[in-house]
């Protein structure tokens, strides 16, 4: 990772990023849609390898849903990684997933979340949970990397089980923030 | 297939394109184009769309992505496709050859009160399609166009993108189903048969 990005990916030693690519194999996930996030930097990598994957890049994170949306349509299963701010734009998209109950896993990065150092991240990450609750999205939190792969399973097993839009938010915790040197 | 105002008629020309659709599958972007192809026949190979606004031309896409030997048509008109138009890039990179666009064009927002759309005031969609990548365009304005329209949707070089140019008169509101989880389990069904719903 650039060593003057803003965002923080994963360090190396973290296994996290591989587990939820099993899990997304695991559940025969062929469409991934997403605004791309430095937490998810790896995972993406993954997604990109694997020939049996979609890899839809967006240019706005509520393009995802209607993505996911068609492929529910044509029999395929899908899921939309984004960072917390990408949330803010998906709120009336959603109710294309509630409309027809059509499963919609995401995979969230909180940003504006623990120790953030970007003042203009606050506010959506602050808003985030409520959002997507306010949407009827069913939200789970994983604060520690070892909570991060059994809360996707079930973000995945809920949306294609119940037929919703569901949500793992992934803290910044986990990731860390970058502070510039301004500790 | 001409309005009185020397411009195709929507209704007509939806007809047209629907002629002889096979197993097309065909999204319809919210409001008169949803009406539109209701009024033409409703059937489990449509979706007509009640809201998601912006989203008709990603629906397509991630449908043609699922079912490459489907053709899929996304008929929707300009101020829905202009609230998406970020697609037509995720769309070109993606090249789906079974994806077809129409927009049917008639520049105006025609649910809220005929205010006027950036098409009005020279807007033109083609050409941002083809800024995009997206190399098989069209823009049909004649009724003799309509053939090789029809002609372009069903070969499969896509992804194809087109615009009409139509009469902005409104129709008789002809309704789909508004169920959205009848709408989504009976395209599901005519696309995998019964076993769409026991899918794991």
């Amino acid at each position: 990772m650039d060593e003057h990005s803003i965002d923080k990916a994963p360090d190396a030693a973290a296994d996290w990023p591989d587990q939820i690519y099993s899990l997304l194999k695991t559940h025969n996930i062929t469409q991934v849609a997403l605004v791309p996030d430095a937490g998810h930097s790896r995972l993406i990598r993954r997604c990109l390898a694997d020939n049996e994957m979609k890899v839809v890049t967006l240019t706005t994170e509520e393009e995802g849903i209607a993505l996911l949306q068609g492929a529910w349509l044509g029999g395929a299963k899908g899921v939309l990684l984004m960072q917390s701010s990408g949330v803010g734009n998906c709120i009336n998209m959603l109710s294309l997933s509630i409309m027809h109950r059509c499963p919609l896993p995401m995979l969230v990065t909180m940003r504006g979340d623990f120790g953030e150092f970007n003042p203009a991240q606050v506010p959506m990450g602050n808003a985030t949970q409520t959002v997507l609750e306010a949407m009827g999205t069913l939200v789970h939190r994983a604060d520690t990397p070892e909570d991060i792969a059994p809360t996707v399973n079930a973000t995945i097993r809920l949306a294609f089980n119940t037929f919703r839009p569901t949500a793992t938010l992934i803290g910044q915790r986990v990731l860390g923030a970058k502070t510039f040197g301004k500790d | 297939m001409l309005a009185a105002s020397g411009k195709l008629d929507r209704r007509e020309l939806t007809r047209a394109l629907l002629t002889d659709r096979g197993e097309m599958l065909v999204i319809a972007g919210l409001g008169a184009p949803a009406w539109d192809i209701t009024a033409i026949g409703d059937c489990a190979e449509n979706l007509p769309l009640w809201g998601g606004m912006g989203g008709a031309a990603m629906i397509g896409l991630g449908l043609a992505l699922a079912q490459p030997k489907r053709k899929v048509l996304v008929i929707t008109g300009d101020g829905e496709m202009l609230m998406g138009i970020g697609a037509l890039a995720t769309i070109a990179v993606q090249k789906p050859a079974n994806l077809s666009i129409v927009v049917q064009d008639n520049e105006h927002y025609g649910e809220t009160g005929m205010q006027e759309t950036a098409t009005r005031h020279g807007v033109d969609l083609v050409m941002m399609a083809k800024g995009a990548g997206i190399q098989h365009t069209m823009f049909v304005t004649k009724p003799d166009e309509v053939p090789a329209l029809h002609k372009a949707i069903h070969a499969g070089q896509g992804p194809f993108f087109a615009v009409a140019k139509i009469d902005a008169t409104s129709k008789p509101l002809v309704l789909p189903p508004r169920e959205g989880a009848l709408l989504q389990a009976r395209m599901r069904e005519a696309v995998m048969g019964p076993a769409a719903h026991h899918q794991l």
